[in-house]
């Protein structure tokens, strides 16, 4: 995994509640057991016109002029702004894969579903969850201002806006502690491999019928 | 002091927590399909890692595969690149059970799970699979996970995560004739919202919730994650141990005793105290109808299509603006006077031997409308379909015009064949309307077996309780 440390990046604002997993990348795709390569296909029928399948030429697909990542001002936008309940819906990594695919790194908003907020860290991408106030702060600000950019850094957990105006964020101890070094967690859970076979051989004893 | 059932399974399978309250949480068993687990295995290789105990994992082919019987193959080759992989990762690697499709026990992975009593009270259980929430029905800690958590539980047999909060839906009165669990959960979640369970465990509680039986247990706790939440659950109680009596992976003889004993503790404590508690009212409840792209889109079938100014909220008013676009629905028009193009009974959550029966009774000697292009059930497993079967209840849809396949997770998603074409309008017993879900362009409503029996028969959404 990538680690995330400060980012400095361009902001697209994506303004609807409740965007499910299945419009940030449907179904068609889970086809792949590849975990790459879901960028092309991130929010599939909102940015195209066409109903694409797997295995096409994406870049020959006609675009849907008015969504928002289609516009120009928004290309190599790595910061999302989103509204409350992003990503409700399947547990589909798919999901975090594409917009981290596509060139995302920071995903802001109010609130996220659990399984997808979850899902992001293991990807180098990071949900923060801010104020409604703040964000609806962010929405106007990057609506008005063409090349509207943020930066954030993780280690302070803040975000910084152009007009030097600070966002304090929260964030999880371990969670950033794994990001902030690319850490694999599963590396860090077999550290504590005797705990596990201990915790295991007692529960052998007590509930036999689950080890049948 | 007195604790919640959320507690005491949380606080039953600690192995270690971190200083900031991230939590090592042992896994008893791991549902594994055929979509989200490629990558983990590949992982895991990748890695060099083994899987920690293959005697957890049972696994089934049920998202991609065909429903119509028509080939023995997948035909779709990657669908049948993603089925042919699960068969090789389980050969290489093993599992406590695998039922492979065109087995006679395959079908969807939450039906199967509990109808082999692999899902026994007490356990934690993850599947990398949002309607993993159904098993909490047999008062287990049952979630959905990612593709990194499946490769995380393969190698370690743990789960990190921090505790959750916990909400009680506390469900009191008697269900009215022609009301379903799949109301009840349809009304829960219309009244706190698809995202009021977001960060909370919910327990389902309260005499209505006691008498349902465990299919209506397993069709409410499917949907917690419609809420928000990534865990459901009930207390065990009688109907719970009498449904897992000898079931094939259930204890048996002197071992049975034991767990069962120990099986009676979950349930929570007299004067335990939730985060949240939700008071609903059965006998407030009645057949729901979506009528938008949100579970929580949500009416009765007395009711009508809302309008955006119904709504306070600018963020939500222009979010009802946009459903009522794609699912082409006008304003104030009655919800019984939708005409509908297709119908699914089906899923994890409606496709249980109960659930078609509720829809066969619905149709014995009727026929569908004119205007329904297919109406379609696919029985949850090939055990579920073949108890049908011995009760001639494919007699009885087919009579009516149904067509009767075979098992797998279909129009519930969309992955296989079986979708709908752009604008076509569905009542479906599965749980997401959401744009797209049921096939580009679809717009789908979600009902219960009964209502969706009731809208083929009409050919528009009906009153069940004017049919039966």
């Amino acid at each position: 995994m990538n680690p995330f440390t400060t980012l400095d990046g361009l902001v697209a604002p994506l303004d609807r509640a409740n965007v499910d997993t299945d419009a940030i990348i449907p179904k068609q795709y889970l086809k792949s057991i590849k975990r790459s390569g879901f960028g092309p296909t991130l929010f599939d029928e909102w940015r195209y016109l066409d109903v694409g399948q797997p295995g096409q030429d994406h870049s020959k697909r006609p675009l849907n002029p008015d969504f928002v990542l289609n516009q120009p001002r928004f290309q190599g936008a790595s910061i999302l702004l989103v509204r409350e309940n992003f990503g409700c819906g399947s547990s589909r990594e798919h999901a975090p894969w594409a917009i981290e695919d596509f060139g995302f790194r920071a995903i802001l908003g109010t609130t996220f579903a659990d399984i997808f907020f979850n899902n992001c860290f293991k990807n180098g991408l990071l949900p923060i969850r801010l104020p409604q106030t703040e964000l609806e702060q962010l929405f106007l600000q990057c609506a008005g201002t063409p090349g509207y950019r943020l930066r954030i850094d993780l280690e302070s957990q803040t975000v910084i806006r152009p007009d030097g105006h600070v966002i304090r964020f929260d964030v999880e101890a371990f969670r950033k502690y794994c990001l902030l070094n690319g850490f694999d967690d599963i590396g860090l859970t077999l550290r504590q491999a005797d705990k596990i076979r201990e915790f295991e051989a007692r529960r052998r004893i007590e509930q036999p019928w689950l080890f049948a | 002091m007195a604790q919640t059932l959320y507690d005491k399974l949380w606080s039953g399978h600690v192995v270690h927590t971190e200083d900031d309250g991230t939590t090592l949480l042992y896994i008893d068993r791991h549902l594994v399909h055929e979509v989200t687990s490629p990558q983990a295995y590949e992982g895991l290789r990748l890695a060099g890692r083994k899987p920690w105990r293959t005697g957890s994992i049972v696994a089934t082919a049920d998202h991609n595969v065909p429903t119509d019987g028509s080939d023995l193959a997948v035909a779709d080759p990657t669908s049948r690149a993603q089925v042919e992989t699960l068969d090789d990762n389980i050969r290489t690697y093993g599992a406590l059970a695998y039922f492979p499709y065109r087995d006679k026990r395959q079908g969807i992975v939450h039906v199967i799970g509990p109808e082999n009593g692999v899902t026994l009270p007490g356990m934690t259980v993850v599947c990398g699979d949002s309607h993993t929430s159904t098993h909490g029905a047999f008062a287990c800690l049952a979630q959905g996970i990612g593709t990194s958590e499946v490769e995380h539980v393969l190698a370690t047999q743990c789960l990190l995560q921090k505790k959750s909060k916990s909400m009680l839906v506390r469900v009191e009165g008697e269900l009215g004739r022609g009301v379903s669990a799949k109301d009840i959960a349809l009304y829960v979640i219309g009244q706190i919202g698809t995202a009021g369970g977001t960060g909370f465990a919910i327990e389902f509680g309260g005499s209505a919730i006691r008498a349902l039986s465990m299919e209506g247990r397993m069709t409410l706790c499917n949907m917690a994650i419609e809420a928000g939440a990534r865990a459901g659950m009930v207390a065990v109680d009688q109907t719970t141990i009498d449904y897992l009596r000898g079931r094939p992976f259930a204890p048996r003889d002197e071992q049975w005793d034991r767990a069962v004993e120990y099986w009676r503790t979950l349930k929570s404590d007299d004067g335990a105290q939730h985060d949240r508690v939700v008071d609903i009212d059965a006998r407030r409840i009645t057949p729901q109808v979506t009528w938008g792209t949100s579970p929580e889109m949500v009416t009765d079938i007395r009711g009508q299509v809302p309008a955006p100014e119904d709504f306070a909220d600018p963020v939500q008013r222009e979010g009802v603006a946009r459903a009522l676009q794609y699912m082409g629905l006008t304003p104030r028009t009655p919800i019984d006077q939708i005409r509908i193009d297709k119908v699914f009974i089906g899923s994890c959550t409606n496709s249980r031997i109960e659930d078609l029966r509720a829809a066969a009774k619905v149709v014995q000697g009727r026929h569908i409308a004119d205007n329904v292009k297919l109406a379609m059930v696919v029985p949850g497993s090939g055990l579920v379909r073949a108890q049908a079967e011995a009760e001639g209840l494919d007699k009885v849809f087919k009579a009516a015009g149904f067509e009767w396949r075979e098992p797998g997770c279909s129009m519930c998603l969309g992955m296989n064949a079986d979708r709908l074409d752009p604008g076509e309008r569905c009542a479906s017993t599965s749980n997401r309307n959401f744009e797209g879900r049921q096939g580009a362009g679809g717009r789908t409503h979600l009902v219960s077996p009964q209502m969706a029996a009731a809208a083929a028969i009409a050919g528009r959404f009906a009153d069940v309780r004017d049919v039966v």
